[in-house]
């Protein structure tokens, strides 16, 4: 049973991500582009041949996962609260808060990098942690809805950000001054594999953390706990769990996930703390991951890493005369079609029961 | 309500499944360009096979990467284009072949977009906007042969050529502009928006107070920065304030946040108020145009001769003659100034201002870089 509904899923996102493919072909079409170009330009980027001139440029492997990593964080911090039945639309303030975080460590406490780097990453994910506290306090206590705080935390998250990274020594109107080289998540090593990318050491505690989110989900009594509270608050309080806590506890590890995502940004793609002064969408990319990744470990994972080489595929579809809005219809229909699953179960359920019957077996 | 959901899916597949047959008819091109892409490996992947035929022994590729504003931003992106396009025109390049721009979404797309032309081994890599330092730094060292032209700002690497603007010059002759008509229309306030409060901007700011200090002391120039370059909304929200508080005349420097000034200026214009806008970076007077479109709100523009820029470094490179280091596009170089044509000013006042200039030119005018405001902290 329980496979039947995991592979259900399976099949639900597939089509989803094959029926927006479909879309985006026949827009393409319409509009009088060449579709072959936009699978041309999303095999560049996952593999790094060039199918038109056949040659090899491994960088693009090391971007796109390098533009993977904070999008599978906030896509555990989003999927996590989700299985307590909580929207973490604060992923962005979150991450806004861990990369400032990481920042300020990185550039106020210069220590040897055994400790400077752990320090820094550990600060995210604690800026991070608190951000997601603040809206799990108010909804556990205050019954406050967790979409409203979570949406009005985002700018506070923005704002202070913009105000405090202003503040620290060295800091101009738009970026702060380089991070010591003791925090940062740069490998010269990464790099020369991969053709100068911006490939960093992040994707180790992206595995951990995907390691991590499975183990709590799946495998201890508190993860039990907090799906149950997903499943039915109720039925859940009635059983004896501590509701309210279990609904801080959620947010406040959703929190932590979001927080490294923004460590992964200011320690790793860049080495510099940048002032925003508006919202980038990795928060709310993290909600399009988790509907797709359908909430776990590895469809999380997976769906990171589509979502890691539609957006770095940008460059390529440009140069090869696909406007770059046509990534944005596909991410977009993706989400809309999974948005769509009952839908789509039916039809798959349909499709099987006729199979079936031709079949004459089960 | 499930069948609707059914039906429209249905619906949808048959929509699928028709774009699929369509497919294998199109892919037909595809295995062409390979074919006609051998001869000239350096240029882009694009599709159009007659260029490989000319002789191109002198001509050279251009790939431009744009910051977030766009390439159509109406200013800087799209004043730099026009720049490598007037090149490009002259020698007979191609679009999307020798030439091509890419646009980046955010901050993070600079350094692979930078990248992709440095793998295509353009000849020429072009830049424009601070925003760019860091990648550029990381890229130019990156691909130590690579020729990057870099405007606005200075990124110190053998192979980065950069060209800065003396943008407190030029903005000392809108100043002018700007203090003689609001001296006509008998109003005291002017104002100015920039994009974002630093070091670059505060140039224009300062080139414009003291130009309309040099033509009437008492003049007041009120001041709003906004948070960004790509905020069409908060310049139009500024300028509702600035013209509200009796501003006639607006400067902005501050790329498609201006376009909100513009916007509001436009808006007011059709309502019959009398307030003007000074347009930064290229000629804006065709994005102030309203009403039968006769008229335009934009007074003049401070021209920063982007373009100027851009061509210069093309031809240098096709010529042999590229070197990194600084180039200044200065009032003298004639890489600052207003408009050839001017429409809403006088002939007097043009005279009055070109005056002016020929006496920063000759030095007898020193433009202040720093505003008062700055200083006087």
């Amino acid at each position: 049973m329980k496979k039947t509904l995991k592979n259900s899923h399976l099949m639900i996102s597939l089509v989803a991500v094959l029926a927006s493919f479909l879309v985006a072909i026949l827009v393409m079409l319409l509009t009088g582009l060449n579709p072959s170009r936009f699978f041309v330009a999303l095999i560049r980027t996952f593999s790094g041949y060039d199918i038109l001139r056949g040659n090899f440029n491994p960088r693009y492997i090391g971007e796109f996962v390098q533009v993977s990593l904070p999008l599978i964080l906030s896509g555990l911090s989003v999927g996590f609260a989700f299985r307590t039945g909580l929207f973490n639309i604060g992923a962005e303030g979150q991450l806004i808060m861990g990369s400032l975080g990481a920042v300020c460590v990185g550039i106020l406490f210069p220590m040897p990098i055994y400790l400077h780097l752990p320090l820094a990453i550990l600060t995210a994910a604690l800026l991070g942690a608190l951000w997601g506290a603040v809206p799990g306090f108010l909804k556990a206590k205050f019954g406050v809805h967790e979409v409203v705080i979570t949406i009005m935390m985002n700018y506070i998250a923005l704002y202070l950000s913009a105000y405090v990274i202003k503040l620290l020594p060295g800091s101009d109107n738009q970026k702060s001054a380089d991070i010591v080289a003791s925090a940062l998540l740069r490998s010269d090593f990464l790099r020369s594999i991969t053709a100068n990318s911006r490939l960093h050491w992040g994707f180790i505690i992206v595995i951990a953390a995907i390691l991590i989110y499975r183990f709590i989900i799946d495998k201890t009594v508190f993860g039990y706990e907090l799906r149950a509270v997903g499943f039915n608050p109720f039925a859940a309080e009635y059983a004896g769990i501590r509701v309210n806590s279990r609904i801080i506890s959620s947010m406040i590890i959703a929190g932590a996930f979001a927080g490294l995502a923004g460590a992964m940004l200011s320690l790793g793609t860049f080495d510099y703390g940048r002032v925003l002064s508006h919202f980038e969408n990795y928060g709310f990319d993290g909600i399009s991951v988790a509907l797709l990744g359908g909430n776990t470990g590895l469809g999380i994972l997976l769906s990171g890493l589509l979502f890691g080489i539609l957006k770095s595929s940008q460059t390529m579809m440009q140069s090869l005369g696909i406007p770059l809005e046509i990534v944005n219809i596909v991410s977009g229909l993706i989400i809309l079609f999974v948005a769509m699953q009952y839908g789509i179960q039916a039809l798959l359920k349909r499709f099987t029961k006729g199979k079936e019957e031709e079949d004459g077996s089960v | 309500m499930k069948k609707l959901l059914t039906l429209s899916l249905v619906i949808l597949l048959i929509f699928s499944l028709t774009a699929c047959q369509q497919k294998p008819a199109e892919p037909a091109p595809t295995p062409e360009p390979p074919a006609a892409e051998t001869p000239a490996e350096e240029t882009p992947a694009e599709e159009t096979p007659e260029p490989a035929e000319e002789p191109a022994d002198e001509k050279i590729s251009v790939g431009l990467v744009t910051d977030t504003g766009g390439i159509d931003d109406k200013s800087f992106n799209q004043g730099t284009w026009e720049g490598v396009i007037r090149y490009a025109e002259e020698n007979n390049l191609v679009l999307n072949e020798d030439y091509s721009f890419l646009q980046s979404v955010s901050d993070a797309d600079y350094i692979p977009n930078l990248s992709q032309y440095a793998d295509q081994e353009v000849d020429l890599i072009v830049a424009a906007g601070f925003l760019f330092e860091k990648a550029i730094q990381e890229v130019s060292t990156n691909y130590p042969d690579q020729k990057i032209l870099f405007i606005d700002a200075v990124v110190d690497a053998p192979n980065v050529m950069n060209a800065v603007f003396a943008e407190h010059e030029g903005s000392f002759l809108v100043g002018v502009a700007a203090a003689l008509k609001a001296q006509e229309a008998g109003k005291d306030t002017v104002g100015f928006v920039g994009g974002f409060d630093f070091d670059l901007i505060q140039k224009f700011e300062a080139g414009f107070e003291q130009g309309v200090w040099a033509v009437d002391p008492d003049m007041k120039v009120l001041v709003e920065y906004a948070s960004g370059f790509d905020k069409a909304e908060e310049g139009q929200s500024l300028a509702t304030k600035m013209f509200d508080d009796g501003c006639y005349v607006i400067y902005h420097a501050a790329g498609g946040t201006g376009n909100g000034v513009i916007k509001e200026g436009k808006d007011r214009a059709t309502e019959g108020q009398d307030v003007w806008v000074i347009g930064v970076d290229k000629d804006q007077y065709e994005e102030g145009v309203y009403g039968d479109g006769t008229k335009s709100v934009i007074l003049t523009s401070m021209i920063k001769r982007v373009d100027e820029a851009a061509y210069i470094a093309c031809k240098a490179v096709a010529e042999g003659t590229y070197q990194g280091g600084i180039q200044v596009f200065d009032l003298k170089a004639d890489g600052v100034g207003i408009p050839k044509e001017n429409p809403n000013l006088t002939d007097e006042w043009v005279k009055t201002v070109n005056e002016f200039a020929e006496k920063i030119k000759a030095g007898e005018i020193t433009v202040d870089p720093a505003p008062v405001r700055v200083k006087g902290n």
